[in-house]
Protein backbone atom coordinates (compact mmCIF):
# COMPACT_ATOMS: atom_id res chain seq x y z
CA UNK A 1 0.00 0.00 0.00
CA UNK A 2 2.82 2.39 0.83
CA UNK A 3 4.49 1.74 -2.50
CA UNK A 4 1.33 2.78 -4.34
CA UNK A 5 1.12 5.96 -2.31
CA UNK A 6 4.74 6.78 -3.10
CA UNK A 7 4.30 6.55 -6.86
CA UNK A 8 0.93 8.26 -6.90
CA UNK A 9 0.55 11.98 -7.73
CA UNK A 10 0.56 14.56 -4.94
CA UNK A 11 -3.20 14.98 -4.64
CA UNK A 12 -3.66 11.26 -4.19
CA UNK A 13 -0.95 11.20 -1.54
CA UNK A 14 -2.70 13.96 0.37
CA UNK A 15 -5.99 12.14 0.09
CA UNK A 16 -4.45 8.97 1.47
CA UNK A 17 -2.94 10.90 4.38
CA UNK A 18 -6.34 12.42 5.15
CA UNK A 19 -7.97 9.01 5.00
CA UNK A 20 -5.28 7.56 7.24
CA UNK A 21 -5.99 10.25 9.81
CA UNK A 22 -9.65 9.44 9.48
CA UNK A 23 -8.97 5.75 10.01
CA UNK A 24 -6.89 6.58 13.06
CA UNK A 25 -9.63 8.77 14.48
CA UNK A 26 -11.52 5.99 16.30
CA UNK A 27 -8.29 5.07 18.06
CA UNK A 28 -7.75 8.61 19.24
CA UNK A 29 -11.32 8.74 20.53
CA UNK A 30 -10.75 5.45 22.32
CA UNK A 31 -7.51 6.84 23.73
CA UNK A 32 -9.37 9.88 25.01
CA UNK A 33 -11.97 7.69 26.71
CA UNK A 34 -9.25 5.56 28.25
CA UNK A 35 -7.42 8.66 29.41
CA UNK A 36 -10.58 9.76 31.20
CA UNK A 37 -10.85 6.34 32.85
CA UNK A 38 -7.20 6.35 33.83
CA UNK A 39 -7.62 9.76 35.40
CA UNK A 40 -10.32 8.28 37.66
CA UNK A 41 -7.91 5.45 38.47
CA UNK A 42 -5.07 7.66 39.65
CA UNK A 43 -7.13 10.56 41.02
CA UNK A 44 -7.42 9.13 44.57
CA UNK A 45 -3.63 8.94 44.76
CA UNK A 46 -3.16 12.46 43.43
CA UNK A 47 -5.82 13.68 45.87
CA UNK A 48 -4.02 11.98 48.76
CA UNK A 49 -0.69 13.57 47.90
CA UNK A 50 -2.39 16.94 47.44
CA UNK A 51 -4.30 16.67 50.73
CA UNK A 52 -1.14 15.68 52.60
CA UNK A 53 0.40 19.03 51.61
CA UNK A 54 -2.59 21.21 52.45
CA UNK A 55 -3.94 22.70 55.66
CA UNK A 56 -7.25 21.29 56.91
CA UNK A 57 -9.27 24.43 56.00
CA UNK A 58 -7.82 24.35 52.50
CA UNK A 59 -9.00 20.74 51.98
CA UNK A 60 -12.46 21.56 53.21
CA UNK A 61 -12.81 24.76 51.17
CA UNK A 62 -11.13 23.62 48.01
CA UNK A 63 -11.30 19.84 48.05
CA UNK A 64 -11.52 19.10 44.33
CA UNK A 65 -8.32 20.90 43.42
CA UNK A 66 -5.39 18.54 43.76
CA UNK A 67 -2.50 21.00 43.80
CA UNK A 68 -1.96 22.85 47.10
CA UNK A 69 -1.49 26.61 47.00
CA UNK A 70 1.65 26.47 49.09
CA UNK A 71 2.80 23.03 50.28
CA UNK A 72 2.62 22.46 54.04
CA UNK A 73 5.14 19.85 55.14
CA UNK A 74 4.28 19.80 58.86
CA UNK A 75 1.56 17.19 58.19
CA UNK A 76 4.29 14.64 57.52
CA UNK A 77 6.04 15.48 60.77
CA UNK A 78 2.78 15.08 62.66
CA UNK A 79 1.98 11.75 61.02
CA UNK A 80 5.52 10.46 61.50
CA UNK A 81 5.92 11.42 65.17
CA UNK A 82 2.59 12.12 66.89
CA UNK A 83 0.59 9.52 64.97
CA UNK A 84 3.48 7.01 65.23
CA UNK A 85 3.73 6.28 61.50
CA UNK A 86 7.51 6.17 61.88
CA UNK A 87 7.10 3.33 64.36
CA UNK A 88 4.43 1.60 62.25
CA UNK A 89 6.66 1.80 59.20
CA UNK A 90 9.55 0.25 61.15
CA UNK A 91 7.28 -2.61 62.33
CA UNK A 92 6.02 -3.19 58.82
CA UNK A 93 9.54 -3.28 57.38
CA UNK A 94 10.73 -5.76 60.04
CA UNK A 95 7.72 -8.03 59.61
CA UNK A 96 7.82 -7.89 55.81
CA UNK A 97 11.55 -8.56 55.44
CA UNK A 98 11.50 -11.45 57.92
CA UNK A 99 8.38 -13.01 56.40
CA UNK A 100 9.68 -12.72 52.84
CA UNK A 101 12.95 -14.44 53.77
CA UNK A 102 11.24 -17.28 55.65
CA UNK A 103 8.56 -17.84 53.02
CA UNK A 104 10.90 -17.76 50.02
CA UNK A 105 13.48 -20.05 51.62
CA UNK A 106 10.96 -22.58 52.89
CA UNK A 107 9.05 -22.58 49.59
CA UNK A 108 12.27 -23.09 47.63
CA UNK A 109 13.36 -25.96 49.89
CA UNK A 110 9.98 -27.66 49.80
CA UNK A 111 9.61 -27.10 46.06
CA UNK A 112 13.08 -28.55 45.49
CA UNK A 113 12.49 -31.86 47.23
CA UNK A 114 8.95 -32.18 45.90
CA UNK A 115 10.16 -31.54 42.36
CA UNK A 116 13.32 -33.68 42.41
CA UNK A 117 12.74 -36.62 44.68
CA UNK A 118 10.34 -39.52 44.88
CA UNK A 119 9.71 -40.48 48.48
CA UNK A 120 6.99 -41.97 50.63
CA UNK A 121 4.48 -39.37 51.69
CA UNK A 122 5.14 -37.09 48.72
CA UNK A 123 1.65 -37.56 47.34
CA UNK A 124 0.04 -36.85 50.70
CA UNK A 125 1.97 -33.60 51.08
CA UNK A 126 1.03 -32.54 47.56
CA UNK A 127 -2.65 -33.35 47.98
CA UNK A 128 -2.87 -31.40 51.23
CA UNK A 129 -1.08 -28.41 49.68
CA UNK A 130 -3.33 -28.26 46.64
CA UNK A 131 -6.50 -28.83 48.65
CA UNK A 132 -5.78 -25.78 50.81
CA UNK A 133 -4.78 -23.52 47.92
CA UNK A 134 -7.82 -21.28 48.33
CA UNK A 135 -8.50 -21.08 52.05
CA UNK A 136 -9.53 -17.55 53.07
CA UNK A 137 -8.10 -15.85 56.18
CA UNK A 138 -11.59 -15.12 57.47
CA UNK A 139 -12.12 -18.83 57.82
CA UNK A 140 -8.95 -19.76 59.71
CA UNK A 141 -8.46 -16.66 61.86
CA UNK A 142 -10.07 -17.94 65.09
CA UNK A 143 -7.99 -21.15 65.40
CA UNK A 144 -4.89 -19.21 64.33
CA UNK A 145 -5.34 -16.70 67.17
CA UNK A 146 -6.14 -19.50 69.61
CA UNK A 147 -3.02 -21.47 68.81
CA UNK A 148 -0.87 -18.30 68.77
CA UNK A 149 -2.23 -17.53 72.23
CA UNK A 150 -1.32 -20.96 73.52
CA UNK A 151 2.18 -20.78 72.01
CA UNK A 152 2.60 -17.27 73.49
CA UNK A 153 3.05 -15.79 70.05
CA UNK A 154 0.22 -13.29 70.28
CA UNK A 155 1.17 -9.63 70.75
CA UNK A 156 4.67 -9.93 69.38
CA UNK A 157 6.25 -9.18 66.01
CA UNK A 158 7.93 -12.60 66.04
CA UNK A 159 4.52 -14.23 66.41
CA UNK A 160 3.10 -12.15 63.59
CA UNK A 161 5.99 -13.17 61.32
CA UNK A 162 5.57 -16.85 62.18
CA UNK A 163 1.81 -16.79 61.60
CA UNK A 164 2.17 -14.87 58.34
CA UNK A 165 4.84 -17.30 57.13
CA UNK A 166 2.57 -20.23 57.88
CA UNK A 167 -0.28 -18.83 55.83
CA UNK A 168 -1.25 -19.83 52.35
CA UNK A 169 1.82 -19.48 50.15
CA UNK A 170 1.19 -22.76 48.35
CA UNK A 171 1.43 -21.21 44.89
CA UNK A 172 5.11 -20.36 45.47
CA UNK A 173 5.98 -23.92 46.51
CA UNK A 174 4.27 -25.21 43.36
CA UNK A 175 6.11 -22.61 41.27
CA UNK A 176 9.50 -23.77 42.58
CA UNK A 177 8.48 -27.40 42.19
CA UNK A 178 7.66 -26.92 38.51
CA UNK A 179 10.90 -25.05 37.91
CA UNK A 180 13.21 -27.55 39.63
CA UNK A 181 11.52 -30.44 37.85
CA UNK A 182 12.41 -28.97 34.46
CA UNK A 183 16.13 -28.73 35.23
CA UNK A 184 17.90 -31.56 33.32
CA UNK A 185 19.03 -34.53 35.42
CA UNK A 186 22.55 -34.41 33.92
CA UNK A 187 23.23 -31.33 36.00
CA UNK A 188 22.57 -33.26 39.19
CA UNK A 189 24.65 -36.19 38.06
CA UNK A 190 27.65 -34.03 37.17
CA UNK A 191 27.33 -32.20 40.50
CA UNK A 192 27.39 -35.52 42.31
CA UNK A 193 30.41 -36.67 40.29
CA UNK A 194 32.20 -33.52 41.42
CA UNK A 195 31.51 -34.62 44.97
CA UNK A 196 28.90 -32.02 45.83
CA UNK A 197 26.64 -33.07 48.69
CA UNK A 198 22.94 -32.46 49.04
CA UNK A 199 23.30 -29.03 50.65
CA UNK A 200 26.04 -27.82 48.29
CA UNK A 201 24.04 -28.89 45.26
CA UNK A 202 21.00 -27.00 46.50
CA UNK A 203 22.59 -23.77 47.70
CA UNK A 204 25.47 -23.48 45.20
CA UNK A 205 23.89 -24.79 42.01
CA UNK A 206 20.10 -25.12 42.15
CA UNK A 207 19.08 -22.01 44.06
CA UNK A 208 21.16 -19.66 41.84
CA UNK A 209 19.61 -21.36 38.79
CA UNK A 210 16.14 -20.54 40.09
CA UNK A 211 16.79 -16.79 40.38
CA UNK A 212 13.87 -15.81 38.10
CA UNK A 213 11.45 -17.78 40.30
CA UNK A 214 13.01 -16.30 43.42
CA UNK A 215 12.57 -12.81 42.00
CA UNK A 216 8.85 -13.16 41.41
CA UNK A 217 8.34 -15.14 44.64
CA UNK A 218 10.05 -12.37 46.61
CA UNK A 219 8.00 -9.70 44.92
CA UNK A 220 4.65 -11.45 45.43
CA UNK A 221 5.38 -12.29 49.06
CA UNK A 222 6.54 -8.73 49.69
CA UNK A 223 3.32 -7.38 48.27
CA UNK A 224 1.12 -9.81 50.23
CA UNK A 225 2.89 -9.17 53.52
CA UNK A 226 3.18 -5.40 53.22
CA UNK A 227 -0.51 -5.19 52.36
CA UNK A 228 -1.65 -7.73 54.98
CA UNK A 229 -4.31 -6.45 57.35
CA UNK A 230 -6.48 -9.11 58.99
CA UNK A 231 -3.72 -10.98 60.80
CA UNK A 232 -1.72 -7.91 61.93
CA UNK A 233 -5.00 -6.42 63.16
CA UNK A 234 -5.94 -9.27 65.48
CA UNK A 235 -2.32 -9.84 66.56
CA UNK A 236 -1.90 -6.29 67.89
CA UNK A 237 -5.19 -5.63 69.70
CA UNK A 238 -3.46 -5.13 73.04
CA UNK A 239 -0.11 -3.86 71.73
CA UNK A 240 -0.65 -0.58 69.79
CA UNK A 241 3.11 -0.10 69.56
CA UNK A 242 3.40 -3.18 67.35
CA UNK A 243 0.91 -2.07 64.71
CA UNK A 244 1.84 -2.24 61.06
CA UNK A 245 0.98 0.67 58.75
CA UNK A 246 -2.33 -0.77 57.58
CA UNK A 247 -3.55 -1.35 61.14
CA UNK A 248 -2.12 1.99 62.30
CA UNK A 249 -4.02 3.74 59.56
CA UNK A 250 -7.33 2.31 60.82
CA UNK A 251 -6.50 3.31 64.40
CA UNK A 252 -5.55 6.81 63.26
CA UNK A 253 -8.78 7.35 61.34
CA UNK A 254 -10.73 6.19 64.39
CA UNK A 255 -8.91 8.53 66.75
CA UNK A 256 -8.46 11.66 64.67
CA UNK A 257 -11.24 11.41 62.14
CA UNK A 258 -11.09 15.13 61.35
CA UNK A 259 -7.37 15.37 60.72
CA UNK A 260 -7.49 14.79 56.97
CA UNK A 261 -4.05 16.21 56.17
CA UNK A 262 -2.48 13.93 58.80
CA UNK A 263 -4.44 10.97 57.46
CA UNK A 264 -3.31 11.73 53.91
CA UNK A 265 0.32 12.12 55.02
CA UNK A 266 0.10 8.80 56.87
CA UNK A 267 -1.35 7.13 53.77
CA UNK A 268 1.38 8.64 51.60
CA UNK A 269 4.11 7.39 53.97
CA UNK A 270 2.56 3.91 54.05
CA UNK A 271 1.97 3.60 50.32
CA UNK A 272 5.22 5.17 49.10
CA UNK A 273 7.37 2.00 49.45
CA UNK A 274 5.02 -0.22 47.45
CA UNK A 275 4.37 2.41 44.81
CA UNK A 276 8.09 3.10 44.31
CA UNK A 277 8.76 -0.63 44.12
CA UNK A 278 5.94 -0.98 41.63
CA UNK A 279 7.37 1.63 39.29
CA UNK A 280 10.88 0.21 39.49
CA UNK A 281 9.87 -3.44 39.02
CA UNK A 282 6.70 -3.01 36.97
CA UNK A 283 7.76 -5.58 34.39
CA UNK A 284 8.18 -8.33 37.00
CA UNK A 285 4.82 -7.49 38.59
CA UNK A 286 3.10 -7.90 35.26
CA UNK A 287 4.96 -11.09 34.34
CA UNK A 288 4.39 -12.65 37.74
CA UNK A 289 0.64 -12.06 37.52
CA UNK A 290 0.34 -13.02 33.86
CA UNK A 291 1.99 -16.33 34.76
CA UNK A 292 -1.06 -17.28 36.84
CA UNK A 293 -3.20 -17.44 33.72
CA UNK A 294 -0.69 -18.89 31.31
CA UNK A 295 -0.14 -21.97 33.46
CA UNK B 1 16.60 -37.82 55.46
CA UNK B 2 17.48 -34.54 53.73
CA UNK B 3 14.14 -34.63 52.00
CA UNK B 4 12.16 -34.39 55.24
CA UNK B 5 14.57 -31.86 56.70
CA UNK B 6 13.87 -29.62 53.70
CA UNK B 7 10.14 -30.17 54.03
CA UNK B 8 10.11 -29.62 57.78
CA UNK B 9 9.68 -25.81 57.84
CA UNK B 10 6.79 -25.99 55.41
CA UNK B 11 5.14 -28.97 57.08
CA UNK B 12 5.41 -27.42 60.56
CA UNK B 13 4.43 -23.82 59.75
CA UNK B 14 1.76 -24.78 57.29
CA UNK B 15 0.46 -27.55 59.49
CA UNK B 16 0.11 -25.30 62.52
CA UNK B 17 -1.24 -22.17 60.83
CA UNK B 18 -3.27 -23.51 57.93
CA UNK B 19 -4.09 -27.21 58.13
CA UNK B 20 -4.80 -27.33 61.87
CA UNK B 21 -7.08 -24.23 61.75
CA UNK B 22 -9.12 -25.74 58.93
CA UNK B 23 -9.69 -28.96 60.84
CA UNK B 24 -9.91 -27.18 64.20
CA UNK B 25 -12.73 -24.91 63.06
CA UNK B 26 -15.06 -27.90 63.01
CA UNK B 27 -14.29 -28.75 66.62
CA UNK B 28 -14.51 -25.11 67.75
CA UNK B 29 -17.88 -24.71 66.10
CA UNK B 30 -19.32 -27.26 68.53
CA UNK B 31 -18.27 -25.28 71.61
CA UNK B 32 -19.72 -22.53 73.73
CA UNK B 33 -16.66 -20.40 74.19
CA UNK B 34 -16.65 -16.70 75.02
CA UNK B 35 -13.05 -15.52 74.88
CA UNK B 36 -9.66 -17.02 74.11
CA UNK B 37 -8.71 -17.42 77.76
CA UNK B 38 -11.98 -18.81 79.11
CA UNK B 39 -13.18 -22.38 79.33
CA UNK B 40 -14.92 -24.19 76.52
CA UNK B 41 -18.15 -26.12 76.89
CA UNK B 42 -19.31 -28.67 74.38
CA UNK B 43 -22.77 -27.76 73.08
CA UNK B 44 -23.14 -29.95 70.00
CA UNK B 45 -24.84 -28.38 67.04
CA UNK B 46 -26.48 -25.54 69.02
CA UNK B 47 -24.29 -22.90 67.36
CA UNK B 48 -25.30 -24.09 63.91
CA UNK B 49 -28.96 -23.99 64.85
CA UNK B 50 -28.56 -20.42 66.04
CA UNK B 51 -26.56 -19.28 62.99
CA UNK B 52 -29.16 -20.90 60.77
CA UNK B 53 -31.92 -18.85 62.38
CA UNK B 54 -30.07 -15.53 62.42
CA UNK B 55 -31.45 -13.25 59.71
CA UNK B 56 -28.26 -11.16 59.85
CA UNK B 57 -26.24 -14.23 58.91
CA UNK B 58 -28.38 -14.78 55.84
CA UNK B 59 -28.18 -11.10 55.03
CA UNK B 60 -24.36 -11.28 55.19
CA UNK B 61 -24.49 -14.42 53.06
CA UNK B 62 -26.64 -12.63 50.50
CA UNK B 63 -24.30 -9.62 50.51
CA UNK B 64 -21.33 -11.92 49.85
CA UNK B 65 -23.17 -13.53 46.96
CA UNK B 66 -24.43 -10.23 45.57
CA UNK B 67 -20.95 -8.74 45.84
CA UNK B 68 -19.65 -11.61 43.73
CA UNK B 69 -22.48 -11.49 41.19
CA UNK B 70 -22.06 -7.75 40.59
CA UNK B 71 -18.31 -7.20 40.76
CA UNK B 72 -17.12 -10.25 38.82
CA UNK B 73 -18.99 -9.54 35.55
CA UNK B 74 -18.24 -5.81 35.83
CA UNK B 75 -14.57 -6.42 36.43
CA UNK B 76 -14.16 -9.14 33.79
CA UNK B 77 -16.02 -7.27 31.02
CA UNK B 78 -14.59 -3.81 31.67
CA UNK B 79 -11.06 -5.15 31.81
CA UNK B 80 -11.59 -7.14 28.61
CA UNK B 81 -12.66 -3.98 26.77
CA UNK B 82 -9.66 -2.11 28.10
CA UNK B 83 -7.34 -5.02 27.24
CA UNK B 84 -8.58 -5.19 23.64
CA UNK B 85 -7.87 -1.49 23.19
CA UNK B 86 -4.50 -1.67 24.92
CA UNK B 87 -3.45 -4.76 22.97
CA UNK B 88 -3.81 -3.06 19.61
CA UNK B 89 -0.57 -1.76 18.13
CA UNK B 90 -2.52 1.24 16.86
CA UNK B 91 -3.33 2.39 20.38
CA UNK B 92 -1.33 5.44 21.44
CA UNK B 93 0.14 5.64 24.96
CA UNK B 94 -0.95 2.07 25.80
CA UNK B 95 1.88 1.51 28.30
CA UNK B 96 0.98 4.63 30.28
CA UNK B 97 -2.66 3.56 30.42
CA UNK B 98 -1.75 0.07 31.55
CA UNK B 99 0.40 1.43 34.37
CA UNK B 100 -2.38 3.76 35.55
CA UNK B 101 -5.01 1.02 35.59
CA UNK B 102 -2.69 -1.38 37.39
CA UNK B 103 -1.48 1.04 40.07
CA UNK B 104 -4.28 0.41 42.65
CA UNK B 105 -3.55 -3.34 42.56
CA UNK B 106 -0.12 -2.82 44.12
CA UNK B 107 -1.36 -0.64 46.97
CA UNK B 108 -2.49 -1.66 50.47
CA UNK B 109 -6.23 -2.34 50.50
CA UNK B 110 -6.72 -1.28 54.12
CA UNK B 111 -5.08 2.09 53.51
CA UNK B 112 -7.01 2.65 50.30
CA UNK B 113 -10.20 1.89 52.28
CA UNK B 114 -9.44 4.63 54.80
CA UNK B 115 -8.59 7.14 52.06
CA UNK B 116 -11.88 6.26 50.36
CA UNK B 117 -13.76 7.26 53.52
CA UNK B 118 -12.57 10.79 52.86
CA UNK B 119 -12.98 10.62 49.09
CA UNK B 120 -16.66 9.68 49.54
CA UNK B 121 -17.26 11.94 52.54
CA UNK B 122 -20.77 13.43 52.31
CA UNK B 123 -19.68 17.01 53.07
CA UNK B 124 -16.11 17.56 51.96
CA UNK B 125 -15.12 14.54 49.88
CA UNK B 126 -14.10 15.27 46.30
CA UNK B 127 -16.74 12.92 44.86
CA UNK B 128 -19.55 14.81 46.56
CA UNK B 129 -18.03 18.21 45.75
CA UNK B 130 -18.14 17.10 42.13
CA UNK B 131 -21.71 15.83 42.48
CA UNK B 132 -22.72 19.19 43.94
CA UNK B 133 -20.97 21.03 41.12
CA UNK B 134 -23.14 19.08 38.71
CA UNK B 135 -26.12 20.62 40.46
CA UNK B 136 -27.26 17.92 42.89
CA UNK B 137 -27.55 19.88 46.10
CA UNK B 138 -26.81 18.19 49.37
CA UNK B 139 -24.72 15.43 47.84
CA UNK B 140 -25.01 11.69 48.44
CA UNK B 141 -23.95 9.96 51.64
CA UNK B 142 -22.28 7.10 49.78
CA UNK B 143 -20.88 5.21 52.75
CA UNK B 144 -23.25 6.47 55.43
CA UNK B 145 -26.52 5.42 53.86
CA UNK B 146 -27.66 1.83 54.05
CA UNK B 147 -28.93 2.06 50.46
CA UNK B 148 -25.58 2.92 48.91
CA UNK B 149 -22.81 1.61 51.20
CA UNK B 150 -22.54 -1.88 49.72
CA UNK B 151 -22.71 -0.54 46.16
CA UNK B 152 -20.02 2.02 46.85
CA UNK B 153 -17.82 -0.74 48.27
CA UNK B 154 -18.43 -2.74 45.07
CA UNK B 155 -17.41 0.20 42.90
CA UNK B 156 -14.21 0.71 44.89
CA UNK B 157 -13.52 -3.03 44.69
CA UNK B 158 -13.76 -2.97 40.88
CA UNK B 159 -11.57 0.12 40.80
CA UNK B 160 -8.99 -1.55 43.04
CA UNK B 161 -8.70 -4.89 41.24
CA UNK B 162 -9.50 -4.13 37.58
CA UNK B 163 -5.78 -3.98 36.84
CA UNK B 164 -5.21 -7.60 37.77
CA UNK B 165 -7.84 -8.97 35.35
CA UNK B 166 -6.53 -6.53 32.77
CA UNK B 167 -3.11 -8.18 32.99
CA UNK B 168 -4.75 -11.63 32.75
CA UNK B 169 -6.57 -10.59 29.58
CA UNK B 170 -3.48 -8.99 28.05
CA UNK B 171 -1.57 -12.23 28.65
CA UNK B 172 -4.43 -14.14 27.03
CA UNK B 173 -4.63 -11.82 24.02
CA UNK B 174 -0.89 -12.16 23.48
CA UNK B 175 -1.42 -15.84 22.72
CA UNK B 176 -3.59 -15.02 19.67
CA UNK B 177 -1.22 -15.07 16.68
CA UNK B 178 -1.10 -11.72 14.92
CA UNK B 179 -1.01 -13.22 11.41
CA UNK B 180 -4.48 -14.67 12.01
CA UNK B 181 -5.80 -11.11 12.13
CA UNK B 182 -3.81 -10.15 9.05
CA UNK B 183 -5.13 -13.15 7.15
CA UNK B 184 -8.63 -12.23 8.29
CA UNK B 185 -8.44 -8.64 7.16
CA UNK B 186 -7.00 -9.68 3.78
CA UNK B 187 -10.11 -11.82 3.41
CA UNK B 188 -12.11 -8.65 3.96
CA UNK B 189 -13.23 -9.08 7.56
CA UNK B 190 -13.95 -5.91 9.55
CA UNK B 191 -12.85 -5.38 13.15
CA UNK B 192 -16.16 -6.67 14.55
CA UNK B 193 -15.99 -9.85 12.47
CA UNK B 194 -12.33 -10.36 13.40
CA UNK B 195 -13.28 -10.09 17.05
CA UNK B 196 -16.22 -12.48 16.74
CA UNK B 197 -14.59 -15.16 14.65
CA UNK B 198 -10.97 -15.06 15.80
CA UNK B 199 -10.64 -13.44 19.22
CA UNK B 200 -13.73 -14.85 20.95
CA UNK B 201 -13.19 -18.54 20.12
CA UNK B 202 -9.50 -18.40 20.99
CA UNK B 203 -10.13 -16.65 24.30
CA UNK B 204 -12.75 -19.13 25.49
CA UNK B 205 -10.53 -21.23 27.78
CA UNK B 206 -9.01 -18.07 29.26
CA UNK B 207 -12.44 -16.61 29.88
CA UNK B 208 -13.31 -19.53 32.13
CA UNK B 209 -10.07 -19.32 34.10
CA UNK B 210 -10.16 -15.54 34.46
CA UNK B 211 -13.79 -15.58 35.62
CA UNK B 212 -13.06 -18.25 38.20
CA UNK B 213 -9.97 -16.46 39.53
CA UNK B 214 -12.12 -13.33 39.90
CA UNK B 215 -14.94 -15.24 41.61
CA UNK B 216 -12.49 -16.58 44.15
CA UNK B 217 -10.93 -13.16 44.78
CA UNK B 218 -14.32 -11.47 45.27
CA UNK B 219 -14.88 -13.58 48.41
CA UNK B 220 -11.98 -11.88 50.19
CA UNK B 221 -13.15 -8.37 50.84
CA UNK B 222 -12.54 -8.10 54.58
CA UNK B 223 -9.79 -5.46 54.34
CA UNK B 224 -11.75 -3.16 52.06
CA UNK B 225 -15.12 -3.34 53.81
CA UNK B 226 -13.78 -3.30 57.36
CA UNK B 227 -11.84 -0.09 56.67
CA UNK B 228 -14.46 1.63 54.49
CA UNK B 229 -17.70 0.93 56.34
CA UNK B 230 -16.98 -1.65 59.05
CA UNK B 231 -19.99 -3.52 57.64
CA UNK B 232 -22.36 -0.66 58.39
CA UNK B 233 -24.46 1.34 58.60
CA UNK B 234 -26.84 -1.08 60.33
CA UNK B 235 -25.09 -4.16 58.84
CA UNK B 236 -26.03 -2.95 55.34
CA UNK B 237 -22.60 -3.77 53.91
CA UNK B 238 -21.79 -6.72 56.14
CA UNK B 239 -20.33 -9.69 54.26
CA UNK B 240 -19.59 -13.08 55.83
CA UNK B 241 -15.98 -12.32 56.75
CA UNK B 242 -17.13 -9.20 58.62
CA UNK B 243 -19.92 -11.19 60.31
CA UNK B 244 -17.39 -13.74 61.58
CA UNK B 245 -15.04 -10.99 62.73
CA UNK B 246 -17.82 -9.15 64.53
CA UNK B 247 -18.78 -12.18 66.63
CA UNK B 248 -15.20 -13.25 67.30
CA UNK B 249 -13.41 -9.95 67.87
CA UNK B 250 -15.81 -7.03 67.54
CA UNK B 251 -18.36 -7.93 70.22
CA UNK B 252 -17.86 -6.99 73.89
CA UNK B 253 -18.39 -10.63 74.83
CA UNK B 254 -16.86 -12.59 71.97
CA UNK B 255 -18.58 -15.81 70.94
CA UNK B 256 -15.84 -17.80 69.31
CA UNK B 257 -17.75 -21.07 68.94
CA UNK B 258 -20.64 -19.28 67.28
CA UNK B 259 -18.28 -17.40 64.96
CA UNK B 260 -16.56 -20.69 64.12
CA UNK B 261 -19.87 -22.22 63.10
CA UNK B 262 -20.44 -19.30 60.73
CA UNK B 263 -16.85 -19.72 59.50
CA UNK B 264 -17.40 -23.41 58.77
CA UNK B 265 -20.46 -22.60 56.67
CA UNK B 266 -18.46 -19.91 54.88
CA UNK B 267 -15.66 -22.45 54.36
CA UNK B 268 -18.10 -24.92 52.78
CA UNK B 269 -19.35 -22.16 50.48
CA UNK B 270 -15.77 -21.38 49.40
CA UNK B 271 -15.22 -25.11 48.93
CA UNK B 272 -18.19 -25.30 46.54
CA UNK B 273 -16.75 -22.40 44.56
CA UNK B 274 -13.42 -24.24 44.54
CA UNK B 275 -15.02 -27.39 43.13
CA UNK B 276 -16.64 -25.23 40.48
CA UNK B 277 -13.19 -23.88 39.71
CA UNK B 278 -11.74 -27.36 39.33
CA UNK B 279 -14.55 -28.39 36.97
CA UNK B 280 -14.13 -25.12 35.08
CA UNK B 281 -10.41 -25.62 34.58
CA UNK B 282 -11.09 -29.16 33.37
CA UNK B 283 -13.62 -27.83 30.87
CA UNK B 284 -11.13 -25.16 29.80
CA UNK B 285 -8.49 -27.82 29.19
CA UNK B 286 -10.91 -29.79 27.06
CA UNK B 287 -11.80 -26.84 24.83
CA UNK B 288 -8.20 -25.72 25.34
CA UNK B 289 -6.36 -24.15 22.46
CA UNK B 290 -3.57 -22.18 24.07
CA UNK B 291 -3.05 -23.74 27.46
Amino acid sequence: MTSIARTAPDSARQRSRASRLLRRLPWWIAALLLAGGCFLWIYPFLWTIGASLKTAPEIFSDGLDVIPKSPVWVNYGRAWNDAHFGEYLRNTVIVTVATVIIVVVRSAMAGYVLGRYRFRGRRVVLVVLVATLLVPTGYTIIPVVDIAQRLHLLNSLTGMVIALSGGAHVALTLLYMGYFRRIPTELFESAQLDGAGFLTTFFRIMLPLATPVTASATLLTFLNTWNAFFLPLVFTFSRPDLRTVSVGMLAFSGEYSTDWPGMAAGAAISLAPVIILFFVLQRYFVEGIAGAVKN
Amino acid sequence: MWVWLFLAPTVVLYGVFTVYPIVGSYWYSLLDWDGFTTTKTFVGLANYREVWHDPLFWQAFWHTLLFMLVTVPAQVILSLLAAILLNSPKMPLSRVFRTALFLPVATTTAIVGIVMQSIFDPANGPVNLFVQKLGFDGGINFLGSSHTSLWTAMAVYVWKWLGITLIYWLAALQTVPRDLYEAGSIDGAGPVQLFRHITVPLLKPFTIIITLLSLEASLHVFDLIQTMTGGGPFYSSEVLEIYIYRWAFGATVPRLGYASAAAVIFGLFVFVIGILQLLGVRAARRTGVGS
